[in-house]
């Protein structure tokens, strides 16, 4: 039974293509979540329909593509509103019956139609909305830079989630880590007046939030998504507490944190579209292009990879054969705390240089939501954070265009596109099986 | 490698599960432990393979002993373990199976081509047809076990512990184990055996040491007859076979039409069931687990969806609740009582009545009699010789065998027009088998229609009147009791009676022959069954062998 619809499974190496050719399943094999596909892609492509096509923009919409200090210049892409609405729509009804057609027959969605669904239902969304503001021209290398720096706190806070996760140990408490890290960092970077040291006090930090997280779920085994839930209010609450006896008290000693260096790369950075994205960021920023492969290759080409991905799925297993369930366990929880600092240390030594009460506002959350949309798979986990983060960016990038849409809904944005997700609209999800059950030897 | 365990104790709490376990393996020797369920078997092999530490005693390897504080201590002397429940990660490949915990690597990288060649070496040797590069939730049971054999001997295994083996393996597939068990023994493998079934056991081991709770009874030959063996796992003399008259059967009372489930996904799970059960007769749906008699039992007592038709002395039990086919006269014990014939915290008492807490007898508007649930319990814990120390224990604390009763005696303790228990001894000891078997041909000489499911084909062969073959949700045909075993087992897998009468089995593995008169009453599948002559029948196929 196949039940991870066509994600080329990386964790399948080598013969991932040979296990494609099994995809044809009798239609016994097809698990409910995989029949899903089909009507969410009918739904979208109903919106699709009345939004980007019946409301479709009469304007012509720009998409600027280079910036003034680029290399060399790329033409500007000019589509006309309505008439793209329209190809869209019709592109995503053809998809829908495609997948509709494949269930039918007993086999999965494949997974590049998913892709290719999505990508093409952001271009109508972006054609449309943009078209409706008063002026509809857009810099897509600034939309994405935007939305990158904005998901570097998610993809930390996903690779996170995901090294607990794929261990067995579900972490409802990356909100914490994230704004514990936070705390850490404008604290000791303030007191310490060194960015550097900000950020490894934001990795402790955020570590020791694990450190709780595992002794209670993991030694004691308190259920897992309580000890998360109960960890978050508590870093909160203390959070709160500190910053209103402490750090607004004293703001000059406790809460003004140097800032971490962002430089560009020469060159490369003035590449059109890739430059500003890749090679202009800050330091935390290359660290997140560093962590997603070497967490890639770690997960499913070591063996310590093999290993945790074992004691995830079926811990049992593992420790017949030598493997200590609890032990590594707990190390990877820990791991994946120093992970989520990095990602804290965004909020105050990057983005700003100061905390501020509840200042990761649900990101955990979404990180955690990014991590299941992304299959568990640290490049999914990426792109899914990616597309939160865009769709954040979007918000304040079309205020300033002037468009009719109410901010609210645009701020929505990023929940529903959650939500949709996580109900396995789009393809069916599967986590490690035994994530959430404490392992216990008899 | 020679293995002695020497004076083995290993106690939970106050509880021995094992005391004093002395046991020598010689090398190259297939040794069977052979008990009942809950004898201590298990407990002894997780000691041995390093997962418990004994509580006194000690193991010698090649004379010389050992300290196992984990699996992966065992595993560097030499010992390998197949486990019950197979410790397979569904989702990773035989390769990544084989290769967690003794990886090869290559630089930082994993390197499965190794672990693939390893494989493909084992296998060849062997004749397993194992592709390292498939996924192991893909792949059928018997060939899972291949793959837990493949680990252990991957890591140069002397010595071999099957948990179990054949609980989940077809009559062919069984046999194609025990031969792979003989190859292992030529190579210079032992193999510790662990089995409750004496006629595997029987056919293959070099030494037989019986366990009865938790402690060694004695070493026998394998030339030991089946009731020696019994009486040892038992400690008393058992009947092996049930005692039964000729089937009285009388009118038609079930008559099951084109009974198709489609499951919540739409897979077919049942096709086209056409069957009928006479009053008075029992009728055994015989076949591997998963082959659609859960979905069967659930139709019927309408805890599923189903087209077609299921009628009761005439009345449609298709589209019916729960509770309405209930008091159609159906009595239910299903497959695993744990969950759904029991509730654990509950008292026996209670159990007694779950489905009952509406008849008269036992409330008195919304208040229940608690006196009367009270003298209902101890009678039926008397009749139904339930051992438990009050009618107020909690179910949970009782043993399978005394759980299965509390079972059987609600589900008997109201008239009944149809009986039907899925897998009624699983997991049940010796004793209480012989008294449930008694109880279910009671029932069907009081006239009362009986569906027994098992997969045990010894169950199967002991009680039925008629016996149907299930696969793939489909029926392979209905055929009389003294079917010999070769042809069911065949049936089990897929063919259709006529396709196994058409080629007869090869030869050998033993079994009775097919007496000539099997060819009269095994006529096409439900053609019209009342007309079956219920003649006696051999009710325990072993003991022809011997």
């Amino acid at each position: 039974m196949s039940t991870a619809t066509q994600t080329p499974a990386p964790g399948h190496g080598t013969q991932g293509e040979a296990h494609e050719g099994a995809e044809h399943v009798d239609p016994a094999a097809l698990p409910a979540s995989a029949r899903r596909a089909p009507l969410g892609f009918g739904v979208l492509a109903l919106v699709s329909l009345i939004v980007f096509a019946f409301n479709g923009p009469d304007q012509s919409v720009t998409f600027r593509i280079s910036g003034d200090g680029d290399l060399f210049q790329v033409p500007n892409v000019v589509v006309p509103g309505l008439v793209t609405g329209w190809v869209i729509t019709i592109a995503l009804a053809a998809l829908t019956v495609f997948a509709f057609l494949r269930v039918r027959s007993g086999r999965l969605t494949p997974t590049w139609s998913v892709v290719l669904y999505g990508a093409l239902f952001v271009a109508g969304f972006l054609v449309w909305v943009v078209g409706s503001a008063n002026n509809p021209s857009v810099s897509l290398t600034g939309l994405l830079a935007g939305g990158v720096a904005l998901a570097v706190p998610l993809v930390f806070g996903s690779l996170s989630g995901l090294m607990c996760e794929r261990s067995g140990v579900v972490n409802i408490a990356i909100e914490g880590q994230l704004l514990f890290g936070a705390f850490s960092a404008a604290i000791a970077g303030s007191v310490s007046g060194s960015a550097w040291v900000g950020l490894l006090a934001a990795m402790i930090g955020a570590a020791l939030v694990s450190l709780v997280l595992a002794v209670f779920s993991i030694t004691y085994r308190v259920n897992q998504m309580i000890v998360g839930v109960v960890l978050n209010v508590l870093v909160s609450g203390l959070t709160g507490f500190l910053f209103a006896t402490l750090l607004e008290s004293d703001a000059g000693r406790f809460n003004s944190p140097p800032r971490l260096p962002s430089f560009a790369i020469p060159v490369l950075s003035e590449l059109p579209l890739v430059g500003r994205i890749l090679f202009d960021q800050s330091i935390v920023g290359y660290f997140m292009w560093l962590a997603i492969p070497i967490v890639w290759f770690a997960v499913y080409r070591t063996r310590w990879g093999l290993r945790t991905r074992a004691i995830g799925e079926h811990p049992k297993a593992a420790d017949t054969l030598g493997i200590n369930v609890n032990r590594m366990r707990f190390v990877n929880v820990l791991l994946g705390g120093l992970i989520a600092g990095i990602g804290g240390s965004f909020y105050t030594l990057v983005s700003v240089t100061s905390f501020t009460r509840d200042m990761t506002s649900g990101a955990g959350y979404i990180a955690l939501a990014a991590l299941i949309f992304g299959r568990w798979n640290p490049i999914g986990a990426f792109l899914a954070a990616l597309l939160f983060g865009v769709a954040s960016n979007l918000q304040s990038v079309l205020s300033f265009l002037g468009t009719s849409m109410p901010s609210q809904f645009l701020a929505m944005l990023p929940y529903v596109i959650t939500i949709l997700a996580v109900a396995g609209l789009v393809g069916a999800s599967r986590g490690p099986a035994s994530a959430g059950q404490p392992y216990v030897k008899e | 490698m020679k293995l002695e365990l020497r004076e083995i104790t290993k106690k939970f709490g106050s509880f021995a599960a094992n005391r004093n376990v002395s046991l020598t393996v010689e090398p190259g020797e297939i040794h069977c432990l052979l008990g009942e369920n809950g004898a201590g078997k298990s407990t002894l092999m997780n000691v041995l393979y390093g997962l418990y530490q004994p509580t006194s005693g000690e193991i010698l390897v090649d004379d010389l002993a050992v300290e196992f504080n984990g699996p992966s201590d065992a595993l560097d002397c030499g010992i390998g373990m197949v486990h019950q429940h197979f410790m397979l990660v569904p989702v990773f490949t035989v390769a990544e199976n084989v290769a967690l915990g003794s990886e090869s690597l290559k630089g930082a990288s994993l390197d499965l081509e190794t672990t693939r060649s390893k494989i493909r070496e084992i296998s060849d040797q062997y004749g397993f047809a194992v592709d390292p590069d498939a996924v192991v939730e893909d792949l059928p049971v018997g060939v899972q076990q291949r793959v837990e054999i493949i680990k252990a001997l991957v890591r140069d295994a002397e010595l071999l512990i099957l948990d179990e083996p054949t609980a989940v393996l077809t009559p062919k597939e069984t046999d194609e184990l025990l031969a792979i068990m003989r190859q292992l023994k030529e190579n210079g493998t032992s193999i510790v055996f662990i089995s409750h079934k004496l006629r595997e056991v029987r056919e293959v081991s070099d030494v037989i040491t019986v366990i009865r709770r938790g402690e060694v009874v004695g070493s026998v030959s394998p030339q030991a007859t089946p009731g020696e063996l019994a009486a040892m796992m038992v400690g008393r003399e058992v009947s092996l076979s049930v005692t039964k008259a000729e089937a009285q059967a009388g009118e038609e009372a079930l008559v099951v039409s084109d009974l198709t489930v489609v499951g919540s996904n739409g897979v077919t799970l049942l096709e086209n069931l056409n069957l009928s059960v006479a009053k008075g007769e029992i009728l055994a749906v015989a076949g591997v687990q998963g082959n659609g008699q859960v979905e069967f039992a659930e139709a019927l007592l309408g805890l599923r969806k189903a087209s077609g038709s299921i009628r009761l002395e005439g009345k449609e039990l298709v589209g019916r609740s729960v509770r309405q086919v209930l008091e159609a006269g159906v009595g239910f014990v299903p497959e695993d009582r744990s969950t759904d014939g029991l509730v654990g915290p509950f008292s026996v008492a209670e159990n007694l009545v779950l489905d009952l807490y509406k008849d008269p007898r036992f409330r008195s508007g919304l208040s229940l009699r608690k006196r009367a649930i009270a003298a209902n319990a101890e009678e039926r814990i008397a009749e139904f010789d339930i051992r438990t120390g009050s009618a107020n224990a909690h179910a949970a604390t009782l043993s399978g065998g005394n759980q299965q009763k509390i079972v059987i005696a609600r589900e008997l303790s109201r008239p009944l027009k149809l009986f039907l228990a899925s897998q009624p001894t699983r997991g049940v000891d010796v004793g209480s088998v012989e008294f449930i078997h008694e109880r279910i041909v009671a029932e069907r000489d009081s006239g009362v229609p009986v569906i027994i499911v098992s997969t045990e084909l010894d169950e199967v062969y002991a009680l039925a009147d008629r016996i149907a073959v299930f696969f793939h949700g489909r029926l392979m045909g209905i055929v009389g009791p003294d079917t010999p075993r070769e042809i069911l087992g065949q049936m089990m897998a897929g063919a259709t009676e006529d396709e196994v009468r058409a080629t007869p089995p090869p030869d050998g593995d033993g079994g009775p022959q097919p007496p000539a008169a099997s060819q009269r009453d095994a006529g096409p599948s439900g053609d019209d069954p009342i007309h079956h002559d219920g003649r006696a029948v051999p009710n325990a196929p072993w003991e022809e062998q011997a």
